[in-house]
């Protein structure tokens, strides 16, 4: 689960991590009253998606007058934005951040996040911040600083001063980022996050250290032990047919093909996809049954699959394993019916009682075709989208 | 012979009497897994499918001298029940929980890590289990595909496992062992522990190993096979049409390095002289050409 960064920034005071002073408002007057509160004459406003680059589409704007932040908020409150990071999806931007704007000296890039090679949270570094921190780390690796923390100790300060030092910080700096690191630390163990990320940490010219922005994504398995942050969950940033899917325990996410997919298991639904694109089709989705796969469960991914208008064709590859093959025949004839699916189902079954299902669907009078591989499955799935 | 199970294998099942851990203890005794017992706190004394219940795993170990355990326990208890599991001293430890939280996994790593040597084998959390056919079931793949067999197999994702494994018994060659590691963010046993087992592995003549999209451990295995596998190796990697995603920032990209991609994986196998397939319709297939 993602926070927005007003949720994360709030997160950051609770840890002693500085921030600038800012308020979420969800209207150009409450705007307005909030820039009043934090006085000055220049204001940051950041649109709230669950989502990075939002500068790059004019999501984050500075504003040196009342008038240009009534302006820049009408024009983001209530739209839709997408940014290099949504992955040609569209976030509604229901609040902006109000935030003191910061005269900045120096622009850095710190990272938390759990590596799956070493197995701990790594902290990154680097001292240069901004949307080019990934070609940096491709072209010169060497520019960003990792250290690794032990969970038995926990991070050490020492550990933040070679941080420190390895950005050219001097002086009081070096305490500054020194408390923000252990901050850090702090919340993304206490907090069960997987992921935290501030960029720009910038040295202001005033001369202190303040995380500008906050990116900020909690463990889903750790929720249950988390209530403070489940409650912090914005449902609106997420795909509503993905979130419907989740709570009947399906794993779906559309795709642009002509090729419904309906799988148990992630790998497997994957490796369904790459075969339908082996044999020149698009898959039309993602789709894992997952666990059980029962009558009703098959019944939903019908339903699931046929919301997209373009479907000609579905595709069905169940491993049965618990569930037996002719259960599962049964149950897909069921949704068949329920559903009243017209276009063509092609069927593989493999597992337990694979052979009794397939003749199962074979007898049935409805619009299903069977394979006896995998293969053949797939090119039939394309012929019938194609024609 | 195999690898790290037989049919003297010793196992206890943690969670034994909740109805996860039930139905499999049953379908693992009906395999003829020598199942000697099984933990459930506050059950200690009770028989429960005809084999004694303890309070402890320690209680478990030293009455019954298992080696093995198997882990059917919630998510919240899961990582409790592995660090108990290895203080009593169970040597392979199953864990078959999924949605552990990653903190937790980060810690029981950390002691293992420590533990140098002495640190079991933990294979999952969030897999099917191992198995070697007509010997030792221990986790939740249906039995029947199996076949007892030369070709090893290891696998990150669950039904895709039972997939490799119904095409190499469909060829006749079946399997020496068949493991599912787990895709979680931090796990068990790797593709490289599970390589080296293999190689030294008398019964197995052809390894298929079976990846996915994310990390960069195929790309480790790559190296590892390049340098000390001298047995036939045949990989299949899942999610070449897979969609990005949504982000959240660049961490993630930044400590991957722009690896980590279908492709990438694809390429770093083939370089390894790894026999990679495009099609998971063709990994049995190919197994068993290389094995003649």
């Amino acid at each position: 689960m993602n926070l927005h960064e007003y949720q994360a920034k709030s997160l950051f005071t609770g840890f002693g991590i500085p921030v600038p002073a800012s308020v979420p408002v969800g209207s150009a007057e409450e705007a307005l009253r909030a820039a009043e509160n934090l006085g000055g004459d220049s204001w940051m406003v950041k649109a709230q998606i669950y989502a990075g680059s939002r500068e790059l589409s004019g999501g984050v704007k500075r504003v040196n007058s009342t008038k240009d932040l009534v302006a820049v908020c009408n024009n983001l409150l209530g739209k839709k934005l997408s940014t290099p990071q949504t992955d040609g999806e569209q976030l509604p931007v229901n609040r902006v951040l109000i935030e003191q704007a910061v005269d900045i000296k120096q622009e850095m890039y710190l990272s938390a996040l759990v590596d799956r090679d070493s197995e701990t949270v790594t902290f990154m570094a680097s001292t240069q911040g901004g949307v080019n921190i990934e070609d940096i780390a491709e072209k010169s690796p060497e520019k960003i600083i990792h250290i690794q923390v032990n969970p038995c100790t926990g991070l050490q300060a020492y550990q933040c001063r070679q941080v420190a030092f390895a950005l050219g910080l001097r002086g009081s700096h070096v305490s500054e980022l020194t408390d923000i690191m252990l901050g850090l630390y702090d919340l993304f163990v206490y907090k069960d996050l997987t992921l935290v990320e501030i960029n720009p940490l910038v040295i202001s010219k005033k001369n202190t250290i303040l995380a500008l922005d906050a990116k900020l994504t909690i463990d889903d398995n750790a929720l249950y032990r988390r209530p403070d942050l489940r409650e912090m969950r914005d449902t609106t940033q997420e795909n509503i047919k993905e979130a419907r899917a989740l709570e009947s325990g399906i794993n779906y996410i559309a795709l642009n093909g002509n090729i419904g997919c309906m799988v148990n298991g992630a790998g497997l639904a994957m490796a369904t996809m790459d075969l339908i694109k082996l044999h020149g089709g698009e898959p039309a989705n993602f789709l894992d049954v997952s666990g059980g796969t029962t009558a009703e469960k098959v019944a939903e991914s019908f339903k699931l699959i046929l919301t997209e208008p373009d479907v000609k064709a579905i595709l069905v590859n169940i491993f049965g394993g618990m569930v037996h093959c002719d259960l599962i025949a049964e149950g897909i004839i069921q949704a068949m019916q329920e559903v009243s699916v017209a276009i063509p189902v092609i069927v593989f079954l493999a597992g337990t009682n694979a052979a009794q299902g397939l003749d199962i669907l074979a007898q049935s009078s409805l619009n299903i075709e069977t394979a006896s591989d995998l293969t053949e499955a797939a090119r039939k799935a394309v012929a019938c989208a194609a024609a | 012979m195999s690898i790290l199970i037989n049919k003297d294998t010793r196992v206890i099942v943690q969670g034994f009497t909740g109805k996860q851990g039930s139905f499999h203890a049953r379908q693992a005794i009906e395999y003829g897994t020598q199942l000697v017992g099984g933990v459930t706190p506050g059950k200690g004394g009770q028989i429960h499918l005809e084999r004694p219940v303890f309070n402890t795993v320690q209680d478990a170990v030293a009455e019954t001298g298992a080696d093995a355990s198997v882990i059917y326990v919630p998510a919240a208890m899961a990582a409790d029940a592995i660090l108990e599991a290895t203080e009593a001293g169970i040597r392979i430890i199953v864990c078959i929980t999924e949605g552990i939280p990653v903190q937790d996994m980060i810690r029981v790593k950390a002691l293992h890590r420590q533990m140098g040597d002495n640190a079991p084998y933990l294979i999952g959390p969030n897999c099917p289990g191992i198995i070697t056919p007509d010997e030792c079931k221990i986790g939740i793949m249906p039995a029947e595909i199996h076949l007892r067999g030369c070709a090893g197999i290891i696998s990150r994702s669950g039904t895709l496992t039972y997939e490799a494994v119904r095409q190499t018994t469909v060829e006749g060659l079946g399997q020496s062992t068949c493991i599912g590691i787990g895709g979680d963010l931090i796990q068990g046993m790797n593709f490289i522990d599970c390589l080296a087992l293999f190689e030294q592995d008398g019964e197995t003549e052809v390894i298929i190993l079976v990846g996915e999209i994310g990390g960069t451990r195929e790309e480790a295995a790559a190296e590892y096979i390049r340098e000390h596998v001298t047995k036939p190796v045949v990989a299949y990697i899942a999610g070449m049409t897979a969609p990005h995603g949504r982000r959240m920032g660049h961490a993630g990209a930044i400590i991957s390095g722009g690896k980590g991609s279908a492709t990438d994986k694809v390429s770093a196998l083939k370089a390894a002289g790894v026999h990679v397939v495009a099609s998971l319709a063709d990994m049995g297939i190919t197994a068993k050409k290389l094995n003649h």
